[in-house]
């Protein structure tokens, strides 16, 4: 049992009583005549841990429901041991109203396996320009705003979001990226780029708004968190910045401490992605962010395409990669590789979002509906994209010999997935 | 040995003995481009299809008359990427030809390794005539030819590549080819046209031509986009002339048997000047007709898989 909220990572049984947890301890003495009202599982070897959050997540609906649905994309998280995710504002409409978010949670409720977490647009339509109703779009259930997916390259913009999602106490989430620094490009820049022909991205791209970012941030006193990092400068400059004292969250996601631009020498779009896959330096640095906690969690950018945005020239394709149902085994790698304590890396997808996010979930301690999720941590395969939930294919590690699985995921107090055979 | 590769998609993942299997029969194919009856039965019965993604009268008519000269059957499908609204056409189209059973494709695209993405799904051979800014083999291939040519060796000889190395395939695939065959290779630009870590290639990396240029046994000069003053690249065509154009007084400095080579079409007065490229040192024709060689050289081994 490890609850990282709770300094807890121990043997222990645990009773879960209509739903909810009744009790942890080392050894549950339970009367013969009540353990017939109950079903005993042996999960020998096996991690009880609170429900995994993903904080940064594509459902593609409303508007682009061949990629995604709600319902598709919940069912992909519970597979992959997710009981919460936050759904990125770049749908079709946009999601910069009440409407939009309410929408989103009456679908979530009628037909998603899991809580969905919508997050609301710092602009009208993504446009960049002028500040949605940020405060309706709270009241409505948005637990965070952003523009993912594309940059706010307008300052004074970024600087009243920021002033302004305080007032609700809103963290507002930010795609680093200066987009003039970026135009045009297709993988990042350096030694692979040069070699191939496709135009780079450099790290400033990325570095450049970050750094702008964290001094709007201080500025305004409000929560900022960086999304996707991918560089090693980024590390440095948010760690440096938290040492002053500047209230900065920060998530990176598996395929960036996973994989290096080495893997775009096929030129399959598979590994097309924004930000890019850096190079082994950068894998190195956000292993080390997470490790000393600079990196607070690890979200999956789960984006769903169809072959139509994927299969075609490297050039012409979408960026993304889905994540939910491959990231697990990614992070318990790092815990194999002895960057993270087990702990450390549940807290990454656990109470870390729930706490940039406001949301009550990740841990354990709760007199609420039960989210929790067994995992096999010994479990070996090799990964079929072919067998997965999500409506999408375009996972880069299709074919990968993966080490660990959610073995069962339980969503507000009832099994939403499960592994175990009768 | 036998050829045993299907495609040629770059120089890249070519061995030293490949290129001098493609260059000895580039050689001896030579000769028939000389005879009053220019055509030989070789590839009677076989179709190629160039499918050109990207205008290239050049490169398409070179491959064009390689072809006929070994009697194959020859089909040209050219459109511009900028009329699509989406990149899977390409494939689609491909897929239809595919049907058809043509033999061979030459495949021209602007983005970056498109050609490597159909080789793995068709049957037959595929030829890179140019992709994006990432090789252009049959071009490294002919350089190579006139260059030997001229000088009798490639081994220890050293070669200068000036311009837009940035975004260039003929420059990445002459540093892959050259170097593998025992050349020093220098790249000569504007800070804002080489790419980030071009060193990492094996090449020396300069900025002033007048530094390079007593030393090189061989100049490749490489076209100058226009559209690259835009790009906020360079702050005028006039200004890049001035400090990296090839021209006669350039040369005075350089080896009495240096040649200087160009890709093609020239932009005269910008990166080459008349003096220089109609003057005693050009081998620029010499490529135009080794260019025909070589692309019969590539179409008859590709064919023997
Ligand atoms: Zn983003």
């Amino acid at each position: 049992m490890i609850d990282p909220l709770q300094g807890m990572d121990a043997l222990a049984d645990v009773l879960i009583w209509e739903g909810r947890v009744a009790e942890i301890r080392p050894r549950l003495e339970i009367s013969r005549e009540r353990l017939a009202e109950l079903q005993e599982m042996d999960m020998t070897g096996k991690w009880i841990v609170p429900g995994l959050i993903d904080m940064h997540v594509h459902l593609r609906e409303p508007g682009e429901e061949y990629k995604e649905t709600i319902a598709s994309g919940t069912r992909a998280a519970v597979a992959g041991g997710y009981v919460a995710v936050a759904c990125m504002p770049n749908t079709r409409p946009v999601n910069d109203s009440a409407t939009v978010t309410r929408f989103i949670l009456e679908r979530a409720e009628r037909e998603g396996a899991c809580h969905v977490l919508p997050v609301g647009a710092i602009s009208k339509g993504l446009q960049g320009e002028s500040l949605s109703e940020i405060g309706e779009l709270r009241a409505a259930g948005a637990v965070a705003v952003t523009d993912d997916g594309r940059p706010i390259m307008d300052s004074l913009l970024m600087r009243r979001a920021l002033e302004y999602a305080r007032i609700f106490d809103l963290p507002v989430i930010s795609h680093a990226e200066d987009s003039r620094l970026s135009h045009g490009g297709l993988m990042n820049e350096g030694t692979v780029s040069t070699m191939l022909g496709l135009r780079g991205i450099p790290s400033a791209a990325e570095e450049v708004m970050i750094a702008r970012d964290l001094i709007l941030a201080e500025l305004a006193q409000c929560r900022l968190h960086i999304a996707h990092v991918s560089t090693a400068g980024s590390v440095r400059l948010i760690r440096q910045a938290r040492e002053r004292g500047v209230p900065v969250t920060a998530e990176t996601a598996p395929h960036y401490f996973t994989l290096t631009d080495e893997a775009l020498m096929g030129f399959d779009p598979v590994f097309k992605v924004n930000p890019p896959l850096r190079t082994e330096d950068d894998v190195q640095a956000i292993k080390r962010g997470l490790r000393d906690g600079t990196l607070d969690a690890i979200a999956t950018d789960h984006a769903p395409h169809s072959v139509l945005e994927k299969d075609t020239e490297f050039e012409f394709a979408a960026n993304g990669m889905i994540g939910l149902e491959s990231a697990l085994p990614l992070i318990l790698d790092l815990v194999r590789a002895d960057i993270l304590t087990p702990s450390e890396a549940i807290a990454k997808v656990s109470c870390n979002p729930a706490r940039i996010l406001g949301v009550p979930l990740g841990t354990l301690q709760t007199r609420e509906p039960v989210n929790l999720t067994v995992i096999d941590p010994d479990k070996t395969y090799i990964l079929d994209a072919g067998q997965f939930e999500s409506k999408s294919r375009n996972c880069p590690f299709h074919g990968r010999h993966m080490q660990g699985q959610a073995l069962m995921t339980l969503v507000k107090g009832s099994i939403a997935y499960s592994r175990i055979t009768p | 040995m036998p050829f045993k590769r299907k495609d040629i998609l770059g120089i890249r993942e070519l061995e030293v003995h490949e290129m001098e299997h493609i260059l000895e029969m580039a050689s001896s194919l030579k000769e028939i481009n000389t005879r009053a009856i220019k055509k030989v039965p070789t590839l009677r019965g076989k179709t190629v299809i160039h499918l050109f993604y990207e205008p290239s009268t050049r490169t398409r008519t070179s491959f064009d008359i390689a072809a006929k000269r070994l009697s194959a059957d020859t089909f040209s499908i050219t459109t511009s990427t900028s009329s699509m609204v989406k990149g899977e056409t390409f494939l689609d189209t491909v897929k239809n030809l595919e049907s058809m059973k043509p033999d061979i494709f030459v495949i021209r695209h602007s983005a970056s390794g498109a050609p490597h993405r159909i080789a793995g799904r068709t049957e037959a051979s595929v030829i890179n005539a140019g992709d994006g800014m990432h090789e252009h083999p049959s071009q490294a291939l002919l350089d190579m030819m006139t260059i030997r040519e001229h000088k009798g060796r490639l081994d220890g000889l050293n070669v200068l590549i000036v311009g837009d190395i940035a975004h260039s395939r003929v420059a990445r695939s002459d540093i892959w080819g050259l170097t593998k065959m025992g050349a020093r290779i220098a790249v000569c630009g504007p800070t804002t046209l080489l790419p980030s870590d071009i060193d990492q290639m094996g090449v020396q990396v300069c900025l002033h031509p007048e530094e390079v240029i007593p030393d090189a046994d061989v100049i490749i000069v490489l076209r100058l986009q226009k559209e690259r003053q835009q790009q906020m690249l360079l702050p005028s065509l006039r200004e890049y002339a001035v400090y990296y154009g090839i021209n006669a007084e350039r040369l005075k400095r350089a080896k009495p048997d240096v040649i200087v080579m160009h890709p093609g079409p020239i932009n005269r007065g910008v990166e080459l000047n008349p003096d220089v490229a109609d003057g005693p040192h050009s081998v620029i024709l010499d490529q135009v007709t080794n260019g025909v060689a070589v692309r019969m050289a590539l179409l008859y081994l590709v064919s023997q898989k």
